[in-house]
């Protein structure tokens, strides 16, 4: 099996952005990560894209280029952008293409998610229960309770963000706010306040991948896959939108993921030097970083109030401002990670460039209805 | 003459007033699933039977609904007429846990591990006058069942 390293990334600034399409944002994004490695459209062997909302990603080759190739749609929930890597990989590594590019982008209407069921059996909308944001709630209720977490650690997650997305220039929210002020803003849904959630948002990112034995033909600083796994979830675990819970605990999709990925790469925890971790609002960060294997659970409490996750910290945790500071723009989300580890490995990080000398990074995204997809980069 | 009907068939039954949550049992393994399914995610066998729920429970976890969901798909008032309502997962001993709306919403009145019973929560009436519920639950009274 052949190994593969990302050799260009390109990325369209997330936010809002009126009369810009999602596919514009996509197209964006594949011109700068064509333009990041010297190559052109025509290059490329094979592409694998997905939005949810934005249509369907192989229609822009009208738009970079019908030069025939291959290209594949895909749609896994949050993991959507995570999934168009880890298929773009698996190409690599299998041998039927030496170079490729993966897609992600997106743009949705204000507010939380819609989600509707089948026409006229909607019971479940209709009773007013199919909101994402209620499931992120209850989880972290249930864990505040059982490992002593308390709402001024959430509150410490979103300054956190707020503060690495005022330093970075793709950002979404990049307005300080300080632990205070994320407590007084609009409660939504128990414990959790509007600035402790994540909003879906606009954005799009692409990559391109290949051989690593071909790498340096392409850029001078490649950055190396050690791993990308995704998992859907086992019997027992407690997951976004569901109508019921087994009585059986299981961790996660999350902890599956995250040990196979540490198991491919014959790595732990303890070797990673940075980490981009699903924030789809603070209670989610504090939860991965046990569900990833960075912790025990409960201990988060004092790695927060000690700055561990910091830029400067022992462990830095998304430090681009994670989907707090920017948005989740669905198809590009998972995607958006991997690119801030790329800068952060490359050192091109600039004003957040973690200053532990980053040689392993990670990333992990977690979706519906109960999905996770981790990828390690090294460099 | 206008009802109170469900807010969906199969779902739960209505009797003498009170919800009836209807859920399956896998005859192989004795996972008990809800709402209705063919199939169990545990032992993949596929022979289910029909059951009623559990009327009562403790609850597991919970949080509020403090904004109006968007509507469609919601069905109960949305914008200035919005109430807040709470959700949570209430554990039927030895059954599931079982998502539903709770009919407090203050969190100072919410604890995890306090007794519930389900009741009926109406949600809207629709254009032939009847009274579209979906199913609750409520603290248990002092004192026992109510």
């Amino acid at each position: 099996m052949n190994d593969v390293a990302i050799v260009g990334i390109g990325m369209h600034e997330f936010g809002r952005h009126d009369g810009v399409s999602g596919m514009d944002m996509g197209v964006v994004a594949v011109r700068r990560a064509l333009a990041d490695c010297g190559q052109q459209w025509s290059g490329m062997q094979f592409a694998v894209g997905g939005s949810m909302d934005s249509g369907a990603a192989d229609t822009m080759v009208s738009r970079v280029g019908l030069t025939g190739l291959p290209f594949t749609n895909v749609m896994n929930g949050c993991a959507t952008g995570g999934t168009a890597l880890s298929q773009s990989i698996n190409t690599i590594k299998s041998g039927a293409a030496d170079i490729g590019i993966a897609i992600g982008f997106d743009k949705h209407e204000k507010g939380a998610f819609r989600i509707k069921g089948p026409r006229g059996k909607d019971w479940y909308g209709g009773s007013g229960l199919a909101l994402t944001t209620q499931f992120f709630g209850m989880k972290i209720t249930r864990y505040m309770h059982e490992y002593g977490i308390t709402q001024q650690t959430l509150a410490r997650v979103a300054a956190k963000a707020f503060r690495n997305g005022a330093i970075n220039p793709m950002a979404w929210r990049r307005t300080p706010m300080s632990e205070q002020e994320v407590l007084d803003s609009l409660m939504l849904s128990w414990p959790l306040t509007q600035y402790m959630f994540c909003s879906p948002g606009e954005g799009g990112v692409a990559m391109v991948v290949c051989r690593a034995d071909k790498a340096k033909e392409y850029t001078d600083r490649p950055i190396y896959l050690k791993a990308a796994t995704m998992r859907t979830r086992q019997f027992g675990s407690f997951e976004v939108l569901a109508p019921s819970v087994a009585l059986d605990r299981n961790a996660g999709p999350t902890s599956d993921a995250a040990k196979a990925a540490f198991e491919m790469a014959g790595i732990g925890p303890q070797d990673i030097d940075v980490a981009q971790l699903q924030d789809t609002e603070s209670g989610a960060e504090i939860m991965h970083m046990a569900e990833n294997g960075f912790c025990e659970h409960g201990e988060q409490e004092h790695m927060l109030a000690n700055g561990e996750t910091e830029i400067n910290g022992r462990l830095p945790v998304n430090t681009d401002g994670g989907c707090l500071a920017n948005g989740e723009p669905i198809g590009a989300s998972g995607l958006r990670q991997v690119y801030e580890n790329v800068l952060q490995l490359r050192g091109d990080a600039g004003k957040r460039q973690v200053p532990n000398n980053p040689k392993v990074a990670y990333t992990h995204v977690y979706g519906a209805p109960g999905i996770s997809g981790v990828t390690i980069l090294s460099r | 003459m206008p009802n109170t009907i469900a807010v969906a068939d199969g779902i739960f039954n209505i009797v003498d007033g009170k919800p009836v949550l209807l859920g399956s049992r896998c005859t192989n393994c004795d996972n008990h699933m809800f709402p209705r399914q063919q199939g169990c995610p545990r032992c993949m066998f596929d022979q289910q039977e029909d059951i009623e729920l559990a009327s009562t429970g403790t609850l597991w976890s919970w949080t509020v609904q403090a904004f109006p969901p968007k509507a469609p798909p919601y069905l109960g008032p949305v914008g200035d007429d919005f109430v807040p309502y709470g959700v949570g997962y209430v554990e039927l001993p030895g059954q599931v846990r079982v998502e539903a709306r709770l009919t407090v919403a203050d969190p100072k009145q919410l604890k995890i591990g306090m007794a519930m019973e389900i009741v009926l929560e109406p949600l809207a009436v629709d254009d032939d006058g009847n009274t579209v519920v979906t199913y609750a639950f409520t603290p248990t009274s002092p004192g026992g069942q109510s």
